[in-house]
């Protein structure tokens, strides 16, 4: 990894209001220098305004915005020093690719030699050198994305914001260009901001996530913090799938069909609740002769999703979702009668009426 | 059989096609035709002479009125654009719900008959004419009005073809202010639109009468219809004169037009 030469970028109790509607309710998030963190969340949780706002392209109703220790809140976009990738195409269609990323650099009075120079060198950068004479109807939607990431890093911005990038991709694209994102901005230094409601590629990407809902940020961390050690159910539900199982708390831990679970919270009160299980916290077994129990059942369903693969088991009160490696998985077809072990990895709890598996 | 049927269907559209050319070329040309060789006829009727076409310029009133015209046209397409495209923009960023609003006020004056704007028009040129300026070319206030039903249709199917707001966006955050935004960006990628919002304003203008006759200006039209009661001959020289630079002009700006959506490799954009 090359140094980080990025600034820390704060926004402060950060408010945003469309009429009646509060679309950020006091964010505060901070950024570390050539940090790349992840804003996830549902459509309407608030993270493009979050982005837009740090990007001046929208005012914001209260709070700050601070890169690289200047308070930029009253700056307009094109006094930012910022540079943007944005979901839709955004090429310039009457400039071949080149002029595109050199276009920032005009803005900045670079004379016209240098401009070029510069321009092609981030295009090598992006792995797009030959195609700087070609429009942008003549790209595809990837090298489109890639070039907009060069006119982006082309004006040597303090921060980059990824305003969902990859969402008009095909998934092998997707993938592919989110991992050279990745490679960039670690090879750049810069301090990015992705927003995303593709939780895979912000668990991918991400030196932190923050999962967003509502206007507000329900948990920042790192990666394998937000999915193992969620915050809140909302956090364990939009991250990963969930299997909702009913139980009883105790002393710091849950009952769950005969299985004793350690909470993530253990200060919690007593009593009947629901706990939030990570399908591949679900293992089972078929082993010949089976008697009836709280946690046997029967497959009705396989989804074969490669290397892995997601059993779906009725218990008859309820639906469990197990996953596990595909090979373990053909071991048991739908109809057979299976027995499942809940690993006692710490879960969350939910107060409110229990319901089925949730997605 | 199948690639016979296809043959003769492809035959019957080529023939259809050379009709319909025909037929449209018949309509507009033969008026044409007809006009120049009334305006080379002699006065034994029988041999030709270019006498009428000939003494175009040597009637001043005439030459004030053609450069009135041409300048007319310009100024009234250069203020339409100014007016027009910011404002089109504008609403389009920031002001969305407005933009029933300005569609309404842009395509109102097709609904308002040109005598009718003249009663409205006339005491504002009164008074101007008092106060500010009695030129001619005070007229590009009324004629702007007058094209913007048909600019606006122009200026929107232009700009409807493009994603203003991400584009404008990523111009700002890459450094560029609104003017910038606007020249650089926005306006070279509605070019076709542009041209033929100017080429309907031209037109418009070039061929205009109502207003400039009852506003008691001379204008290209008006001085057309005053030569036609002397010299007849020479009055329709002039009107297919101006026909044809109005058809010189067309071919051109869809030439220019043409040769920029080969440039960028756009297709209906």
């Amino acid at each position: 990894m090359s140094e980080r030469r990025g600034v820390e970028v704060r926004l402060e109790n950060l408010q945003r209001r469309y009429g009646t509607v509060t679309a950020l309710d006091g964010l505060t998030l901070t950024l570390s220098p050539g940090e790349l963190v992840a804003l996830l969340g549902p459509s309407g949780c608030g993270k493009t305004t979050a982005l837009r706002l740090l990007a001046g392209l929208e005012d914001a109703d209260g709070g700050r915005v601070v890169i690289g220790g200047k308070d930029v809140t009253g700056l307009p976009a094109n006094r930012r020093n910022v540079g943007m990738v944005f979901q839709a195409y955004s090429l310039f269609p009457h400039m071949v690719a080149w002029e595109n990323v050199a276009f920032g650099l005009q803005m900045r009075k670079v004379g016209t030699a240098e401009r070029k120079k510069r321009a092609l060198e981030t295009l090598e950068l992006v792995g797009l050198g030959r195609f700087a004479e070609r429009y942008a109807s003549q790209l595809s939607g990837g090298q489109q994305q890639r070039v907009a990431l060069a006119r982006a890093l082309a004006i040597k911005p303090q921060v980059l914001l990824l305003d969902e990038p990859l969402s008009a991709l095909d998934a092998k694209v997707r993938s592919r260009l989110r991992d050279e994102i990745r490679r960039i901005q670690l090879e750049v230094g810069i301090t990015t901001l992705f927003v995303t409601h593709d939780q895979e590629e912000a668990l991918a990407i991400a030196d932190r996530v923050g999962v967003m809902q509502s206007g507000h940020l329900e948990q920042l961390g790192p990666p394998t913090e937000i999915y193992s050690r969620p915050a809140t159910p909302f956090v364990a539900e939009f991250v990963g799938l969930t299997n909702r199982m009913k139980g009883d708390v105790h002393g710091g831990t849950v009952d769950v069909r005969g299985t004793r679970i350690p909470l993530v919270d253990p200060d919690v009160e007593d009593g009947p609740a629901t706990a939030l299980v990570r399908p591949e916290a679900v293992t089972l077994a078929s082993n010949g002769e089976m008697e009836d129990g709280p946690l046997v059942g029967t497959v009705i369903a396989i989804a074969f999703l490669g290397a892995m693969s997601r059993v779906t088991v009725d218990l008859g009160d309820t639906i469990v979702l197990a996953q596990m490696a595909t090979s373990a998985a053909s071991q048991t077809p739908a109809g057979t009668k299976v027995r499942l072990t809940l690993r006692p990895d710490p879960v969350l709890i939910q107060r409110e009426q229990p319901a089925t598996t949730a997605p | 059989m199948k690639a016979g049927f296809q043959r003769r269907r492809r035959r019957n559209l080529q023939i259809f096609r050379a009709i319909v050319l025909i037929a449209a070329g018949l309509y507009f040309l033969v008026p044409i035709g007809a006009m120049f060789e009334f305006s080379t006829r002699a006065n034994d009727q029988v041999s030709r002479t270019l006498g009428a076409w000939k003494s175009i310029g040597t009637f001043p009133d005439l030459v004030t009125a053609i450069t009135a015209s041409i300048e007319l046209a310009a100024i009234t397409a250069v203020v339409m654009l100014v007016l027009l495209v910011p404002t089109m923009v504008w609403v389009r960023l920031k002001l969305p719900r407005l933009n029933r609003i300005v569609e309404f006020v842009c395509l109102l004056p097709l609904t308002i008959p040109a005598i009718v704007l003249v009663v409205g028009l006339y005491p504002m040129y009164l008074w101007m004419g008092t106060n500010l300026s009695d030129s001619i070319l005070t007229l590009s206030f009324a004629y702007v009005v007058l094209v913007l039903p048909y600019s606006y249709r122009a200026l929107d199917a232009g700009l409807s073809a493009i994603d203003v707001k991400t584009l404008s966006e990523a111009a700002r955050s890459l450094g560029a202010g609104w003017l910038t935004v606007m020249t650089r960006v926005i306006a070279p990628n509605i070019s076709n639109a542009i041209l033929n919002a100017c080429l309907l304003s031209v037109a418009l203008v070039l061929g205009e009468y109502t207003i400039a006759l009852n506003l008691f200006y001379n204008n290209l039209q008006v001085e057309i219809a005053q030569l036609g009661r002397t010299d007849a001959a020479v009055s329709i020289a002039v009107a297919v004169a101006s026909l044809l630079f109005a058809f010189v002009l067309l071919t051109i700006l869809s030439f220019v037009g043409r040769g920029r959506v080969v440039a960028t490799g756009q297709t209906g954009k």
